[in-house]
Protein backbone atom coordinates (compact mmCIF):
# COMPACT_ATOMS: atom_id res chain seq x y z
CA UNK A 1 0.00 0.00 0.00
CA UNK A 2 1.27 3.34 -0.98
CA UNK A 3 1.59 5.74 1.84
CA UNK A 4 0.67 9.32 0.77
CA UNK A 5 3.41 12.05 1.21
CA UNK A 6 3.72 14.45 3.38
CA UNK A 7 3.84 12.43 6.19
CA UNK A 8 5.75 12.92 9.51
CA UNK A 9 5.74 10.79 12.48
CA UNK A 10 7.13 11.90 16.17
CA UNK A 11 9.38 9.28 17.98
CA UNK A 12 11.17 8.33 21.13
CA UNK A 13 15.02 8.45 21.15
CA UNK A 14 15.44 5.12 20.73
CA UNK A 15 17.70 2.45 18.95
CA UNK A 16 14.08 0.94 17.38
CA UNK A 17 12.86 4.30 16.12
CA UNK A 18 16.25 4.34 13.83
CA UNK A 19 15.42 1.26 12.47
CA UNK A 20 11.87 2.44 11.82
CA UNK A 21 13.07 5.30 10.39
CA UNK A 22 15.38 3.59 8.23
CA UNK A 23 12.92 1.05 6.95
CA UNK A 24 10.51 3.94 6.55
CA UNK A 25 13.15 5.64 3.99
CA UNK A 26 13.44 2.48 1.80
CA UNK A 27 9.95 2.10 1.38
CA UNK A 28 9.22 5.51 0.63
CA UNK A 29 12.42 5.63 -1.57
CA UNK A 30 11.18 2.81 -3.22
CA UNK A 31 7.69 4.05 -3.77
CA UNK A 32 8.98 7.52 -5.20
CA UNK A 33 11.28 5.52 -7.91
CA UNK A 34 14.48 5.39 -6.87
CA UNK A 35 16.60 2.29 -7.34
CA UNK A 36 17.94 -0.09 -5.06
CA UNK A 37 21.27 1.48 -4.77
CA UNK A 38 20.00 5.09 -4.49
CA UNK A 39 17.47 3.34 -1.89
CA UNK A 40 20.39 2.13 0.31
CA UNK A 41 21.47 5.41 -0.03
CA UNK A 42 18.86 7.16 1.30
CA UNK A 43 18.18 4.83 3.92
CA UNK A 44 21.42 4.57 5.08
CA UNK A 45 21.33 9.15 5.25
CA UNK A 46 18.05 8.60 7.22
CA UNK A 47 19.73 6.16 10.03
CA UNK A 48 23.15 8.00 10.33
CA UNK A 49 20.89 11.21 10.92
CA UNK A 50 18.29 9.71 13.11
CA UNK A 51 21.23 8.17 15.04
CA UNK A 52 22.72 11.68 14.97
CA UNK A 53 19.32 13.07 16.80
CA UNK A 54 18.32 10.11 18.83
CA UNK A 55 22.40 9.46 20.44
CA UNK A 56 23.83 12.43 20.18
CA UNK A 57 21.09 14.94 19.98
CA UNK A 58 18.53 13.38 22.46
CA UNK A 59 21.02 11.20 24.36
CA UNK A 60 18.35 8.52 24.66
CA UNK A 61 16.73 10.65 26.85
CA UNK A 62 12.78 9.33 27.46
CA UNK A 63 11.36 12.99 27.90
CA UNK A 64 12.74 13.96 24.17
CA UNK A 65 11.54 13.11 20.59
CA UNK A 66 12.71 12.93 17.07
CA UNK A 67 10.46 13.92 14.39
CA UNK A 68 11.07 12.56 10.99
CA UNK A 69 8.99 13.58 7.83
CA UNK A 70 9.27 12.83 4.39
CA UNK A 71 8.27 14.93 1.49
CA UNK A 72 8.12 15.28 -2.26
CA UNK A 73 9.04 18.97 -3.20
CA UNK A 74 9.04 19.76 -7.31
CA UNK A 75 11.39 16.95 -8.41
CA UNK A 76 12.72 16.05 -5.21
CA UNK A 77 12.42 14.09 -2.01
CA UNK A 78 12.88 15.87 1.53
CA UNK A 79 13.20 14.11 4.52
CA UNK A 80 13.81 16.17 7.43
CA UNK A 81 15.10 14.98 11.34
CA UNK A 82 14.52 17.25 14.10
CA UNK A 83 16.15 16.26 17.68
CA UNK A 84 15.40 18.41 20.52
CA UNK A 85 19.45 17.87 21.99
CA UNK A 86 21.78 20.71 22.65
CA UNK A 87 22.28 21.49 18.85
CA UNK A 88 25.51 20.84 16.68
CA UNK A 89 27.74 22.29 14.81
CA UNK A 90 28.55 20.70 11.73
CA UNK A 91 31.71 22.67 11.03
CA UNK A 92 33.77 21.14 14.01
CA UNK A 93 33.40 17.63 13.21
CA UNK A 94 36.31 16.50 11.92
CA UNK A 95 36.76 15.38 8.22
CA UNK A 96 36.66 11.96 8.18
CA UNK A 97 38.90 11.03 5.41
CA UNK A 98 41.99 13.34 6.76
CA UNK A 99 44.53 11.06 7.53
CA UNK A 100 44.56 11.67 11.33
CA UNK A 101 41.00 10.96 11.93
CA UNK A 102 40.66 7.69 9.05
CA UNK A 103 41.17 5.17 11.99
CA UNK A 104 39.20 6.88 14.59
CA UNK A 105 35.69 4.59 15.73
CA UNK A 106 33.48 7.47 14.97
CA UNK A 107 32.78 11.16 13.15
CA UNK A 108 31.82 9.54 9.87
CA UNK A 109 27.84 9.87 10.06
CA UNK A 110 27.39 13.21 8.52
CA UNK A 111 30.22 12.23 5.79
CA UNK A 112 27.89 9.48 4.85
CA UNK A 113 25.06 11.70 4.97
CA UNK A 114 26.70 13.95 2.23
CA UNK A 115 27.57 10.88 0.32
CA UNK A 116 24.48 9.82 -0.54
CA UNK A 117 22.09 12.90 -0.86
CA UNK A 118 22.08 15.79 -3.41
CA UNK A 119 21.75 18.14 -0.53
CA UNK A 120 22.34 17.91 3.07
CA UNK A 121 21.13 21.13 5.22
CA UNK A 122 21.99 21.51 9.40
CA UNK A 123 19.29 24.00 11.42
CA UNK A 124 20.28 25.08 14.47
CA UNK A 125 16.55 25.04 16.74
CA UNK A 126 15.84 26.15 20.08
CA UNK A 127 16.48 23.50 21.53
CA UNK A 128 18.04 20.90 19.13
CA UNK A 129 18.99 20.46 15.12
CA UNK A 130 17.18 20.00 12.15
CA UNK A 131 18.34 18.06 9.25
CA UNK A 132 17.52 18.32 6.27
CA UNK A 133 18.27 15.53 3.46
CA UNK A 134 17.11 15.86 -0.52
CA UNK A 135 17.79 13.63 -2.99
CA UNK A 136 16.39 13.97 -6.65
CA UNK A 137 13.92 12.27 -7.49
CA UNK A 138 15.05 10.11 -10.71
CA UNK A 139 13.09 11.06 -14.45
CA UNK A 140 11.93 14.15 -12.73
CA UNK B 1 18.27 -9.68 10.81
CA UNK B 2 20.49 -9.16 13.73
CA UNK B 3 24.29 -10.54 13.73
CA UNK B 4 25.74 -13.85 14.45
CA UNK B 5 29.18 -14.68 14.56
CA UNK B 6 30.86 -18.31 14.73
CA UNK B 7 34.49 -18.98 15.07
CA UNK B 8 36.40 -21.68 13.35
CA UNK B 9 40.06 -22.42 13.51
CA UNK B 10 42.22 -23.11 9.60
CA UNK B 11 45.79 -23.12 9.66
CA UNK B 12 46.32 -21.46 12.80
CA UNK B 13 44.40 -19.32 11.72
CA UNK B 14 41.05 -17.66 13.29
CA UNK B 15 37.97 -17.32 10.66
CA UNK B 16 35.47 -15.14 12.50
CA UNK B 17 32.14 -16.28 9.95
CA UNK B 18 29.73 -13.23 10.34
CA UNK B 19 26.10 -12.75 8.97
CA UNK B 20 23.75 -10.10 9.42
CA UNK B 21 24.02 -6.40 9.81
CA UNK B 22 26.90 -4.62 11.88
CA UNK B 23 25.24 -1.44 13.19
CA UNK B 24 25.04 0.53 16.25
CA UNK B 25 23.53 -1.40 18.91
CA UNK B 26 23.68 -5.11 18.63
CA UNK B 27 25.64 -6.02 15.98
CA UNK B 28 28.34 -3.86 16.26
CA UNK B 29 28.48 -4.89 20.39
CA UNK B 30 28.99 -8.92 18.83
CA UNK B 31 31.53 -8.20 16.52
CA UNK B 32 33.41 -6.13 19.51
CA UNK B 33 32.94 -8.75 22.09
CA UNK B 34 34.09 -11.47 19.38
CA UNK B 35 37.17 -9.94 18.82
CA UNK B 36 38.04 -9.02 22.99
CA UNK B 37 37.08 -12.55 23.79
CA UNK B 38 39.88 -14.00 21.03
CA UNK B 39 42.25 -11.33 21.75
CA UNK B 40 41.90 -12.48 25.38
CA UNK B 41 42.39 -16.44 24.54
CA UNK B 42 45.73 -15.37 22.73
CA UNK B 43 44.28 -15.63 19.33
CA UNK B 44 45.51 -12.65 17.28
CA UNK B 45 45.47 -13.79 13.73
CA UNK B 46 41.91 -12.96 12.17
CA UNK B 47 40.34 -13.57 9.46
CA UNK B 48 36.76 -11.66 9.28
CA UNK B 49 34.47 -12.96 6.72
CA UNK B 50 31.56 -10.32 5.84
CA UNK B 51 30.25 -12.82 2.80
CA UNK B 52 27.02 -12.72 4.66
CA UNK B 53 27.25 -8.98 6.16
CA UNK B 54 23.98 -7.52 4.43
CA UNK B 55 24.84 -3.98 5.97
CA UNK B 56 27.13 -1.69 7.86
CA UNK B 57 26.47 1.63 8.95
CA UNK B 58 28.87 4.35 10.96
CA UNK B 59 28.69 2.14 14.02
CA UNK B 60 29.79 -0.56 12.43
CA UNK B 61 32.67 1.20 10.04
CA UNK B 62 34.11 2.23 13.36
CA UNK B 63 33.70 -1.60 15.07
CA UNK B 64 36.05 -2.93 12.15
CA UNK B 65 38.57 0.03 12.46
CA UNK B 66 38.64 -0.60 16.70
CA UNK B 67 39.14 -4.51 15.95
CA UNK B 68 41.91 -3.70 13.30
CA UNK B 69 43.34 -1.34 16.05
CA UNK B 70 42.90 -3.78 18.43
CA UNK B 71 44.25 -6.60 17.06
CA UNK B 72 47.54 -4.81 15.65
CA UNK B 73 48.20 -3.00 19.03
CA UNK B 74 48.70 -6.81 20.55
CA UNK B 75 51.18 -7.27 17.59
CA UNK B 76 48.01 -9.47 15.70
CA UNK B 77 47.13 -9.33 12.08
CA UNK B 78 43.77 -8.73 11.39
CA UNK B 79 42.24 -9.10 7.85
CA UNK B 80 38.73 -8.90 6.08
CA UNK B 81 37.39 -11.45 3.26
CA UNK B 82 34.47 -11.63 0.97
CA UNK B 83 33.10 -8.07 1.04
CA UNK B 84 29.49 -7.46 -0.35
CA UNK B 85 29.46 -4.92 -2.90
CA UNK B 86 27.63 -2.70 -0.80
CA UNK B 87 30.62 -3.15 2.19
CA UNK B 88 32.96 -2.98 -0.53
CA UNK B 89 31.88 0.59 -1.86
CA UNK B 90 31.38 1.97 1.74
CA UNK B 91 35.09 0.88 2.33
CA UNK B 92 35.67 2.31 -0.66
CA UNK B 93 34.06 6.10 0.04
CA UNK B 94 35.12 6.41 3.37
CA UNK B 95 39.15 5.27 2.38
CA UNK B 96 39.21 2.71 4.14
CA UNK B 97 39.31 -0.06 1.39
CA UNK B 98 43.03 0.48 1.30
CA UNK B 99 43.55 0.23 5.40
CA UNK B 100 42.45 -2.81 5.64
CA UNK B 101 43.65 -6.09 3.74
CA UNK B 102 40.61 -7.25 1.99
CA UNK B 103 41.03 -10.67 0.31
CA UNK B 104 38.42 -12.32 -1.92
CA UNK B 105 39.80 -16.05 -1.28
CA UNK B 106 39.53 -18.30 1.86
CA UNK B 107 42.42 -20.47 1.01
CA UNK B 108 44.89 -17.50 -0.09
CA UNK B 109 43.66 -14.87 2.45
CA UNK B 110 45.14 -17.93 5.49
CA UNK B 111 48.06 -17.86 3.29
CA UNK B 112 48.60 -14.72 3.45
CA UNK B 113 49.22 -14.52 7.02
CA UNK B 114 52.31 -14.59 8.35
CA UNK B 115 53.61 -17.67 9.87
Amino acid sequence: MSVQLPVSHTMESTLESVNKAEEMADKLAAQAGFDEDARGGISMAVREAMINAVMHGNGYSPEKRVKLSFEQAGSNLVITIRDEGAGLNPDEVPNPLAPENLMKQSGRGIFLMRAFMDDVKFRKLEPGTEITLTKRVPGQ
Amino acid sequence: MSMKASTRQVDGITIVDLSGRITLGEGSVVLRDTIKDLLGKGHKKILLNLGDVSYIDSSGIGELVSAFTSVQRQGGELKLLNLTKKVHDLLQITKLYTVFDVKDDEASAVAAFAH
